[in-house]
This record gives structure tokens, sequence and C-alpha cells, in this order.
């Protein structure tokens, strides 16, 4: 299981992978913005996507839990 | 002279526009949203009114909210600093009808520029150089490739309607040119609201430098010097400089002439700056655009001719003459620019965060223009930048050892910050010896 968690204090813009995708170490799971910059978060693994832990609009804290690799 | 002005901004900007204002003794009346109800700007206001939430699009952004607190503020005047609304030429009819003063370029020079195609076409018939590029806004992908082989490769991707580097992306080939095609429109989109893209010839090993403008109350455009803005990363600039180094004298008269014609051709009144990609060693240059308002950097300008720019702004508003002879405009000195932006400084990334310990430089030829003071939080609402900081010299040897000096003085201890980055870039060959271009801060941060 693989935790992947925000760099920063930013806001969800988009929303790309939900709950049971399959993803692959480097694709897009959400798209945070701060400070008028998009930050794409991305899997560090391959696996399935067993939780999303953010929804668009969200406000998300340094270290927070965006989504769970299983 | 105006009685009373509102500033429809925030951070180092509103500040930097009130401290004008009130010594002027001009009534200031800030804004603000939630997020910076405790910034020093709100406190340093004769007023401050609060707008909305945090999202600048209820705040910031919102045209009503703004004319609204003008009315309540009884203030005469709009200011927009920069950024926000302050080139959005509905906003300048609104605050024109609604019986205020706008501190700022007549509506249709801003729409005249605001769209890149446009201010493109426009600058051709007033004889200033552009680059190869589309004269008609491109809306498909397939029109994008046949546009970029009768332009020539490789290719800038632009927003027409966009700023700040938001969207721009440069492609090499036709498969890069898809790809960035499709990341400008949907930014554009999102961004500006428009999908209009324009192509233009991407000039490589080149400079950005641009030339600030003034439009008299009487109708004459003034040059008053040109700033190096090559320093950028994302396309966004974080140090800038006057005079450029890799401008010679006789290009420098060329430009200014360029950009005074430029001016005219829009009948440009109050501060407005004409940018260009300079290739120094061709010693020719294009126009890119022209921002209708205050740029973030004219504090460069501001050191080494002693001009206040945001004071010209109101006196012009108010249809009086400038404060200084134009006749007699001489320019004195060096002066640096560095953007501290809270991010950090590797890889450029946001870094919010509550401000603990905030200590600005001080002494002989440093400004400190600063957003932010201890106990403050930076939030992700806005832009990263913390302070502007400025350092002048006899020449440019002296502004950059006065420069050194201050980036090792600032101590901001909470949110990331690029300090450590600009250290580098004075300590840096390239950027000492002045033969640099928008290539370098990609040199200094090879991925």
């Amino acid at each position: 299981m693989a935790e992947v968690r925000a760099e920063m204090v930013a806001n969800v813009w988009k929303v790309v992978a939900k709950d049971g995708d399959h993803v692959d170490d480097g694709d897009t799971l959400v798209i945070l913005e701060s400070m008028k910059m998009e930050i794409p978060v991305l899997a560090e693994s391959s696996g399935v996507v067993t939780k999303l832990h953010v929804a668009e609009g969200d406000v998300v804290q340094e270290g927070d839990l965006i989504a769970t690799i299983g | 002279m105006l009685d009373s002005v509102l500033v429809a901004n925030r951070g180092e900007i509103a500040r930097r526009v009130l401290r004008t204002a009130r010594r002027l003794g001009i009534r200031a009346v800030a804004v603000y949203s939630d997020a910076d109800a405790d910034l020093p700007y709100v406190h340093e206001a004769d007023q401050a009114i609060h707008i909305g939430p945090a999202q600048p699009a209820r705040s910031y952004l919102d045209a009503t909210a703004l004319i609204e607190a003008a009315r309540t503020s009884n203030a005469a005047a709009v200011h927009p600093g920069y950024g926000f609304l302050a080139e959005n030429a509905d906003f300048a009819r609104q605050v024109i009808a609604a019986g205020l003063t706008w501190v700022g370029p007549d509506p249709e020079a801003i729409e005249q520029m605001g769209d890149k195609i446009r201010a493109r076409n426009l600058m051709e018939r007033a004889g200033v150089p552009v680059s190869p590029g589309t004269r008609e806004p491109v809306t498909d992908v397939n029109g994008a490739v046949t546009e970029a082989e009768r332009i020539g490769y490789p290719i800038m991707v632009k927003a027409a309607g966009g700023g700040g580097g938001i969207g721009m992306g440069a492609a090499a080939d036709e498969a890069g040119l898809r790809a960035a095609f499709e990341t400008a429109r949907s930014r554009a989109e999102r961004f500006f609201g428009s999908p209009a893209i324009l192509l233009e010839r991407y000039v490589g090993r080149a400079r950005h430098v641009e030339v600030q403008i003034l439009g008299l109350a009487d109708g004459r455009v003034l040059a008053l010097g040109e700033r190096d803005c090559s320093v950028q990363r994302r396309h966004q600039k974080v140090a800038e400089e006057t005079p450029s180094p890799g401008v010679s004298a006789a290009l420098r008269e060329r430009m200014l002439v360029a950009a005074v014609q430029a001016g005219e051709a829009v009948r440009y009144r109050g501060a407005g700056t004409v940018e260009c990609l300079v290739d120094a060693e061709e010693g020719s240059f294009v126009f890119l655009e022209m921002n209708t308002r205050l740029q973030v950097e004219h504090p460069v300008t501001e050191l080494v001719t002693g001009i206040d720019l945001v004071e010209q702004q109101f006196r012009i508003a108010a249809g009086e003459p400038p404060s200084f002879d134009p006749a007699a405009i001489r320019p004195a000195g060096h002066a640096i620019e560095l953007r501290i932006y809270a991010e950090d400084p590797v890889r450029f990334l946001p870094g919010p965060g509550t401000i603990t310990e905030w200590d600005e430089p001080a002494g002989a030829g440093v400004r400190v223009d600063a957003g932010y003071q201890a106990g403050n939080t930076v939030t992700p609402f806005y832009d990263p930048l913390l302070a502007k900081l400025c350092a002048h010299g006899a020449d440019r040897a002296h502004a950059l050892a006065r420069m050194r000096e201050a980036v090792a003085a600032f101590r901001i201890a909470g949110p990331k910050t690029n300090l450590a980055f600009h250290a580098d870039l004075l300590a840096s060959q390239e950027f000492v010896s002045g033969d640099y271009d928008t290539s370098l801060v990609s040199k200094l941060r090879p991925r």
C-alpha cells in the first residue's frame, strides 16, 4: 500500500483518477493549484487506486493524504 | 490632484501605491479578502473595506464588489495595481461609468493591447518591428500546424488574451506543436476565457527587454528607459535590471523611439510597458506585447530616474503635468530587482505558510517593497510574490555588491523562499558578466 501526500498547501483543481483505476508509476492522480501554479500529483508506483481522499475544490495542507495505491 | 483613491489590489503593490497616495495627501482606501485582513497594506490605509472571501473571483476580481467599496468609502478614483483587473477594459469602463477616475489608460487602449494578435498587427502598422507570426486567431490544432509551416519552427504558442506566461509553450516540430497547442488552449480558456491562440516564431537566445513609457495628460508619450527581464522561470520574471547589459546605446535609442511610436499608436495615457525580445548579437529587437498598467518591476526605473511612477499615474489621471521636466530625464547608476517568492529555491514549487520571522535588509541604495511581515500567513490563493528587493548603485558592480549584502541579510522563516536561488544567481558567472539570456535560470537549475 503506497500513500501519496500533498507536498504543499494547495487547492484541489482537478481529480483525474478515480477509485479502482489502475495507474502506472508517473500517472497523474490529481492536479493541485497553489499560487497560480498547477501542480500535478503523480503516482509513485503502479497499482490500483484503492482510495482517493480529496475532491475538487478541497484545500489540502502539506502532508495531507491524497490517494492510496494498493 | 485627486483627493482620494481606492486601490483595487492586495499585497506589496497595494502597499506601494498606498504609500505614494499618502505622501501626496490623497486619502487611500484599501480592499481585502478574508485571507488578507492582517496584511500590512490593510493597516496602513486610511480606510480598509472587506470585499469577500479568499477566492480571487469573489474578491479582487469581483468588479461589482470593488465599485461598491469605492462608493461606500466615497473614493474619487480607482488604482488597479497590476494583475487582477488592471488590464480588464470592462472593469475600467465600469469604474468610469460609476463616475470614478480610472488611474490607467483609456479602456480602448487596454482592449487594443490586451488582444495580442490585434496588438501585433497594430504595432506592425505603426512601424514597430514584430517577429513572423499569425495575423488571425488560431482556434484548432490543424490550423496551427498549417500556420507553423508558413512561419517556420521553432514556434511559440501563446494565449491571445493571456499574460504572465500562463499557457505559453515553445515547440520545435509538429508533434511538439500539437502538445503545446492543447496545453495553451486549455489554459487560455480557463484563465483568460478565450481559446484564441497566437503563434510566433520562437527566438531562442534572446533577452527580454522592456521600455517604460508614460503617456502624459497633454498627449505626449515619453520613454523612461529600459529594463532587462531575461531572468525567468516558467516564462515568469524573477530578476530585473536597468540599464540592460545587453543593449548598446544605439539599440536603446531605437527601442525607445519604437516604444514611443507604440504608445502614440494607441494614444496611450499613463504608465505602460512595451515588451520586446532582443537579439543581443544581431543588435535587433521585435515587439512582444504591451502591458497597459504599472509593472511589478517599475522600481528599478524609479531608482535610476528618481521619478515616482505612481505619482505620475495619479497626476496624469487628474489631467495634470508630470512632476518632472520631460526634457531633463537623466538616468543615473544601475538598479536591480529580485522577486522574493514563496517557493522552494530549487524546483520553484509554491511554498505557502505562516511567517515566523521577517527581517528586511536596509541601508544605502536598498529598497524593499514587501507585502508581508512576521505573523502573516502566505496563502495559496494568490501569486507567490512576498517582496521586491531592489538595490541601486553608481554602476552595475556597485549595485551587485549592495544586492549580495541585502540578500544575505534578508531573513524570512516559515514559508519556503527563493532567497537561496537569488544568492546563486548573484554568484553565477553568467549573471555577473551581464552576458545572459532567457535560458539563464534553466542553466542554473538543470533538471
